[in-house]
């Protein structure tokens, strides 16, 4: 229960942390640390390196601009869930960072690290791939590259970054200023892992129809997922409980895997019951003044 | 690097220590500085008890190093008490509503609730057991902890007010 001997680097550049980070074998990059240092403790990982990157300037912050909500990836979990700016332009990820695990481990954890942790049933990964998120990532020499979230989502625990390149910022395009949101998960005891979860945004036109959906499912399968068929079959209905109940019927579609908190059959039930709640929420909240 | 020495402020006093920089703060703590206030439980983030506070937010000392913690406040459960003893309100609620049994989970809760108390000084119900969430107790049930927190807040409000 204490974590292996490594090597501590603690650069105090991006620069410098690129290179000690091209230049080391089995190294691992060290942000809130609030599941890397589980992982240490319980040596289930034995990294010859550890680079800390809590003490680079400049990767940190939060702004806004026409397009995009930008997030430094070294931004604190707590600082996302209390920013009053986040809570009027992206306010589902407000009511998902509060499910994001405990006060003391959002005020450690970060975005980045989330998101390069990559677990199935974590929250900001499953916003993200509803957002259609993009993720910029550095490498040495100045190379600076963007991650459409589709591809940043490789396969279980696996983001789509080099082992070389570091994650500097999360970039959320906006939706509407109306829109509808929810995020929805189902977990045995408050602040777990959810078993299930379900991210939900809905615009609505003029007449009220739904011009646009967005689903993201977390906690069920490897990674999150999107459900695009039900997104398709939602557009231009009014979104209420037979569009919702059609929308659902296309769970089976998704990948579901079973663990010892629950069989795929039980997941399979949780995910049906979670998007349908977060689906009634999201098309309540979506009004039907559409700002032009 | 295997070994660092580091400059911290531990409960307003400045320390100067050389640590392994494996080590947890919370081992640093316990076994560096003899401050065995902190309790360690789960040692992965579970079970809250080892809570400090780092420049005055929250944080489980299991999930950190100490040499991260060069440079910051860390306030741990032996500076919660004023220095000549006197308990802080919390640490009298505690006592007067049997807010801990057998003790072990009570520095993490304490830690936690001296945060939450300075957010939110007139907290709901529901707020105390948000807060808490994160910090596991066996003996209480949570419920006397809850109240022995709503009746420290309202202690702290009428010094306020004095």
């Amino acid at each position: 229960m204490k974590a292996p001997l490594f090597e501590y680097h603690c650069p105090e550049t991006l620069d410098e942390a690129l290179v000690i980070l091209a230049k080391t074998e089995n190294v691992k990059v060290l942000a809130g640390g609030q599941s890397l240092m589980a992982m240490l403790n319980l040596r289930y990982i034995y990294p010859d390196a550890l680079i800390d990157i809590n003490r680079i300037p400049g990767l940190s912050g939060i702004s806004t601009d026409g397009e995009m909500l930008r997030i430094g990836a070294m931004t604190r979990q707590r600082h996302i869930e209390l920013d009053v700016e986040i809570e009027r332009v992206a306010p589902i990820l407000t009511e998902a960072m509060k499910q994001v695990g405990h006060r003391q481990t959002r005020n450690r954890g970060t975005i980045g690290g989330s998101l390069c942790h990559l677990d199935p049933a974590s929250e900001l990964p499953t916003v993200c791939l509803l957002y259609d998120a993009t993720v910029d990532v550095a490498g040495q020499d100045a190379r600076r590259r963007s991650v459409n979230f589709r591809d940043f989502v490789v396969s279980y625990m696996t983001p789509g970054i080099e082992p070389d390149e570091l994650v500097v910022q999360v970039n959320l395009p906006h939706w509407a200023k109306q829109h509808g949101y929810a995020f929805v998960e189902y977990s045995r005891r408050y602040g777990d892992f959810a078993i299930a979860s379900a991210g939900c945004l809905i615009e609505r036109d003029e007449q009220g129809c739904i011009r646009r959906a967005a689903i993201s499912i977390g906690g069920v399968g490897s990674v999150p997922q999107r459900l695009q068929v039900a997104e398709d079959g939602l557009l231009g209905s009014t979104g209420d409980p037979d569009d919702i109940a059609r929308a659902v019927a296309h769970c089976d579609s998704l990948e579901i895997l079973s663990d010892f908190h629950g069989s795929s059959d039980y997941r399979r039930s949780v995910i049906g019951s979670v998007l349908r709640r977060s689906l009634i929420q999201a098309c309540r909240r979506a009004s039907k003044k559409i700002a032009a | 690097m295997l070994q660092k020495t580091i400059k911290l402020q531990i409960n307003g006093c400045e320390r100067v220590a050389a640590v392994d920089t494996r080590t947890s703060l919370a081992d640093f703590l316990r076994h560096g500085l003899s401050l065995t206030g902190t309790h360690v439980g789960c040692e992965h983030g579970v079970c809250g008890t080892c809570t400090v506070l780092l420049d005055g937010a929250s944080v489980r000392s299991c999930l950190m190093l100490a040499v991260q913690a060069e440079g910051h406040h860390v306030e741990t459960i032996e500076g919660l008490a004023q220095a000549d003893g006197c308990f802080h309100p919390l640490q009298d609620a505690f006592r007067d509503k049997h807010g801990l049994q057998c003790g072990y989970c009570t520095p993490g809760m304490l830690m936690t609730l001296k945060e939450l108390l300075r957010e939110t000084p007139d907290p709901t119900e529901a707020e105390v057991r948000d807060a808490i969430s994160g910090n596991i107790c066996r003996c209480t049930g949570y419920q006397s902890i809850v109240n022995a927190t709503l009746q420290a807040a309202r202690v702290m409000r009428m010094k306020k007010g004095d």
